[in-house]
């Protein structure tokens, strides 16, 4: 009886050799695509273990990971609600995340390799799983909550900057949305907060600052001033003003704003236009300027470039320029002049900080558990619009503009302000978009911040309540302890 | 024949066994202080209580085999052992992860299913300890053998007869409940059917080995002689159709065919077998809608991963990121799996501790299944040979059969994992079975009662000129 029995014996070895050679199969050769099956919580789950590092504003947390007696053990959860919502972003089981706490999910997360030294030592001498690091952003906590609330009930953005580093110092959308029941661990809470803002037509979790694009109207005409003054024109070259301009190549006359007249002699100075915002004279100068040397202003004002802060930034474009026609409706920012929110203050940066544009940024610091800096921002040029004299005698013009043209609601008492005012049409029949541009800072300093308010189809008024809104918030700034 | 007149004085290896139970207890208390330190913020004195439960059982059990069958086997408990004190940790961890955070080390000892399964374990290591002291010859079971087979086929029986209130826990209806408690006849069954079918085929070998035609040169036996094998045939479908357990259907002929090709040697017999398998394996396709289904599922897993498949898929998951090296104890999400502690136990441990650490357990099974077939090899009469070699398939069988199935190699069946499951009824019967092997590898190991009466070629086993 032991033939046979020595036979069972390699059939069983024959048994246990098939086991592991599929065990090989599944574990080891078909590993990473089962691994990383959409199906498999496993990974997602694992994030939840290590406490998620904080998303910080002048030294206080907007986001951040709190343990909890769920089976996950940490909750994000957002101080700063829906005023940072945009920001921040969400982190949820079912929708993923967005904003900083996809661009930084790996320090936030704890994963990245700049933490892994920390990570090894905490787990011996501490012996519990390690944190994620902390992001300390650039924002203003007193402009951010000034600019949420007086944009609430409208839809539109603002958005400031530092123009000296490129520093983003407020980036608020409206209408806005609360991130908190989206990191919930209850899925079918999660479901029911996304549902409706995913259907709203407002499109509340679109960031307006970075995500859209619109129209600019007249703010477009601060491209086109520099343009002019570093073609031979100075602040105090007359134009021709005429009460309808007709672009060549066409018989259809460009009006002025609700048809006024911007001079009686048919002339004003450079600088009087803009401050008027005197359309005829603008489509009339981007005619002379031509369709080349508008575009290449524009690409070094950054239009066109494509921008991480770290989030993507939409790209802007002023579109064709084919013809003279064309260039007259786009000097004066229509046609298809698109530019997010950032990208116009990028243009009010560029001449608040004498010519140079820094790239703008929005992670100060990230910080390893326990405020180790591990990144530290600092600034960068990303381009050279126009010399500093340029620059100079462009801020005079728009601060003309604030102190006695089309944008004095923007003043601030004891400070310098310039700016621009738009009234964008945008097509079929809806209300304009209000515009204001601009910068404040103290007599015979560079301004500390530039500002882009827009509100999406104010129609009538739009201009003026967007220069009231940037003037409050410029206050704001400059009145805070926080800024330097 | 060329074996020595006298047999040189063997040593019972007691002591192996000794340090290899050591080894045992330390694994698992290295195993559960990993699994507190990954779960929590420290470790507490659980591991220590446990570790020193293990040791006490076990020791006591050693001190029994050193009393009551001292020539046996030094390597089979401690490989059990190992796979008990693993289960249970994992069980204590799959309890961890169940329950909520604050409340996991309140408690500084194994609470819950890891607690029921300790007590289990004593119970299972009282019965093999009874096995020992009992039965002081295996052979004395040859006796008992249609008493066994009648009660082994009623336990069988009896969850097909109860009403399915009774004995029916997710579709299969294995259980016999009363009182809060719930026992699977069937783990008991398969020791008792496999203790009669080496009676039987023992006796009735001669006959079986028969050969009447031959075809293609193998010796196909006479139609009469189908008798037997038609009978476990009928019954296994017969458990399939009233009992929905597909598992057990598969295990109890798989055991039975090997058994009877073990008896006669006869390659025939494992054609004819294989054939009715097929034939009955393609009827229950056609037939039953849950056979369906399982095929479906194995065939295409992903189609419904969130609905049938979902047991499978999250299975495959598990292992798949354990990969090679595993998670770590407690650093994996096994509880995702369904039943995660006792049929899917083994993608636990795929996930915890990777191929390596599932490979190693493999290979303690096939340890097991080693040194039971070994001692089919060396024991002198032919009733243990059969049934040694019996009870080691039982257990590779049944391994391949649940490891395969939560592996997707095989449609999965619902079958326990040896010793490692959730489950009393399995434990236990498994230490009888393991108390029965050995009990008989004592009698292949221990020398001639009286070496010098000892006439060496005329008393010599007929089995041993079989070589």
């Amino acid at each position: 009886m032991n033939a046979p029995v020595r036979r069972v014996a390699v059939a069983v070895l024959v048994m246990f050799g098939l086991l592991f050679v599929n065990l090989n199969y599944v574990q080891f050769v078909q590993a990473d695509k089962l691994r990383r099956n959409d199906g498999n919580k496993r990974l997602l789950l694992q994030t939840y273990d290590r406490q998620r590092g904080s998303i910080v504003v002048n030294g206080k947390a907007v986001a951040v990971s709190i343990a909890t007696n769920d089976k996950l053990k940490y909750l994000r959860t957002y101080p700063g609600g829906p005023t940072y919502a945009h920001v921040t972003g969400y982190y949820s089981l079912v929708y993923g995340s967005s904003a900083i706490e996809k661009a930084e999910d790996s320090v936030l997360s704890g994963d990245d390799d700049r933490l892994l030294i920390r990570r090894v030592s905490d787990l011996i001498t501490k012996g519990r799983t390690p944190r994620g690091g902390d992001a300390v952003l650039t924002l203003n906590a007193d402009a951010q909550a000034m600019a949420t609330s007086l944009l609430r009930g409208r839809r539109g953005s603002v958005v400031a900057m530092d123009p000296r580093s490129g520093a983003i110092l407020t980036m608020v959308s409206s209408p806005t949305y609360d991130p908190g029941p989206l990191a919930s661990h209850d899925v079918a809470k999660i479901r029911a907060a996304w549902t409706p803002l995913a259907s709203n037509l407002q499109k509340p979790l679109l960031n307006r600052a970075i995500q859209e694009t619109y129209s600019i109207g007249s703010t477009m005409k601060v491209i086109i001033s520099a343009t002019a003054l570093q073609n031979g024109y100075t602040p105090s070259t007359q134009i021709p003003a005429p009460r309808t301009y007709t672009p060549p190549q066409t018989s259809v006359p460009l009006p002025n704003y609700d048809g006024t007249t911007c001079s009686g002699t048919g002339h004003q100075t450079l600088a009087d236009a803009l401050r008027v915002s005197c359309n005829t004279a603008f489509a009339g100068l981007g005619v002379k300027l031509g369709a080349d040397k508008i575009k290449a202003q524009a690409a070094q004002f950054g239009v066109g470039d494509k921008l991480s802060i770290p989030m993507r930034v939409a790209v802007s474009d002023l579109g064709q320029l084919a013809d003279p026609p064309q260039v007259a409706q786009s000097s004066i920012g229509q046609r298809d002049v698109r530019l997010t929110p950032l990208q116009n203050c990028m243009v009010a940066a560029a001449v608040a900080n004498n010519g140079t544009l820094n790239t703008p940024y929005l992670v100060q610091e990230l910080d390893a558990p326990g405020f180790q800096p591990i990144f530290r921002a600092s600034p960068t040029v990303l381009h050279h619009p126009m010399p500093a004299d340029v620059a100079s005698q462009l801020q005079g013009m728009m601060v003309g503009v604030v102190d006695s043209g089309t944008g004095t609601q923007a003043k601030v008492p004891g400070f310098v302000v310039g700016g621009k005012t738009g009234t964008a049409q945008n097509g079929n029949g809806s209300p304009d978009h209000g515009w204001f541009i601009g910068f404040a800072g103290k007599e015979g300093e560079a301004p500390p911040i530039a500002i882009a308010v827009v509100l999406e189809q104010a129609g009538r008024g739009g201009s003026h309540d967007a220069s009231l809104i940037a003037g409050k918030v410029m206050k704001a700034y400059l009145d805070s302890p926080a800024a330097r | 024949m060329t074996a020595p007149v006298i047999a040189p004085q063997r040593r019972t290896r007691r002591g192996s066994e000794l340090f290899l139970l050591i080894f045992v207890v330390l694994l698992a208390a290295v195993v559960s202080v990993a699994i507190e330190g990954a779960l929590g913020e420290g470790v507490t004195p659980a591991p220590l209580w446990f570790a020193a439960t293990l040791a006490l059982m076990f020791g006591i059990t050693h001190v029994a085999i050193r009393l009551f069958a001292p020539y046996a086997d030094p390597v089979l408990f401690p490989l059990v052992a190992l796979l008990n004190g693993l289960g249970v940790a994992l069980i204590h961890r799959l309890d961890l992860a169940a329950a909520a955070p604050n409340e996991r080390f309140k408690v500084h000892f194994l609470t819950g299913n890891a607690s029921l399964q300790l007590a289990w374990t004593a119970v299972g290591l009282v019965l093999l300890i009874a096995v020992l002291v009992i039965i002081r010859d295996h052979r004395s079971l040859a006796r008992y053998s249609y008493t066994l087979g009648l009660v082994g086929l009623g336990l069988l029986a009896v969850p097909a007869l109860l009403p399915a209130s009774l004995s029916e826990v997710n579709g299969a209806r294995i259980w016999i409940r009363f009182a809060g408690f719930s026992i699977q006849p069937g783990e008991f069954a398969k020791i008792a059917v496999i203790v009669f079918f080496a009676s039987y085929l023992v006796a009735k070998r001669d006959v079986l080995s028969l050969a009447s035609r031959r075809i293609a040169g193998i010796d196909f036996p006479r139609g009469r002689d189908l008798g037997p094998v038609v009978v476990a045939w009928l019954a296994s479908l017969l458990v399939l159709i009233f009992e929905k357990d597909l598992g057990s259907s598969l295990l109890f002929f798989g055991i039975f065919i090997v058994m009877l090709y073990v008896a006669t040697q006869r390659t025939s017999w494992l054609l004819i077998g294989l054939m009715l398998f097929a034939g009955g394996a393609f009827v229950a396709w056609t037939l039953f809608a849950h056979v369906q289904d399982r095929v479906a599922i194995w065939l295409h897993p992903f189609k419904d991963a969130n609905g049938k498949g979902f047991q499978i898929v999250q299975a495959l998951y598990g292992l798949a990121t354990g990969r090679l090296f595993g998670t770590g104890p407690g650093a994996g999400r096994p509880e995702i799996v369904p039943y995660a502690n006792s049929d899917f136990i083994v993608a636990t441990i795929g996930e915890e501790l990777g191929l390596f650490g599932l490979t190693a357990i493999l290979v303690v099974y096939a340890l097991i299944v080693g040194r039971g077939l070994r001692t089919a090899l060396t024991v002198r009469d032919s009733f243990g040979k059969l049934l040694a070699a019996g009870l080691a398939f039982s257990m590779a069988l049944q391994v391949f059969v649940v490891v395969g199935g939560v592996t997707k190699l095989i449609p999965l069946t619902g079958l326990t994992t040896p010793f490692l499951s959730y489950g009393g009824s399995s434990l236990v019967a498994n230490y009888v079975l393991v108390g029965l092997l050995l009990r008989i590898s004592d009698a292949a190991r221990r020398p001639p009662a009286s070496q010098q009466a000892v006439q060496p070629l005329a008393n010599a086993p007929t089995e041993m000129v079989r070589l």
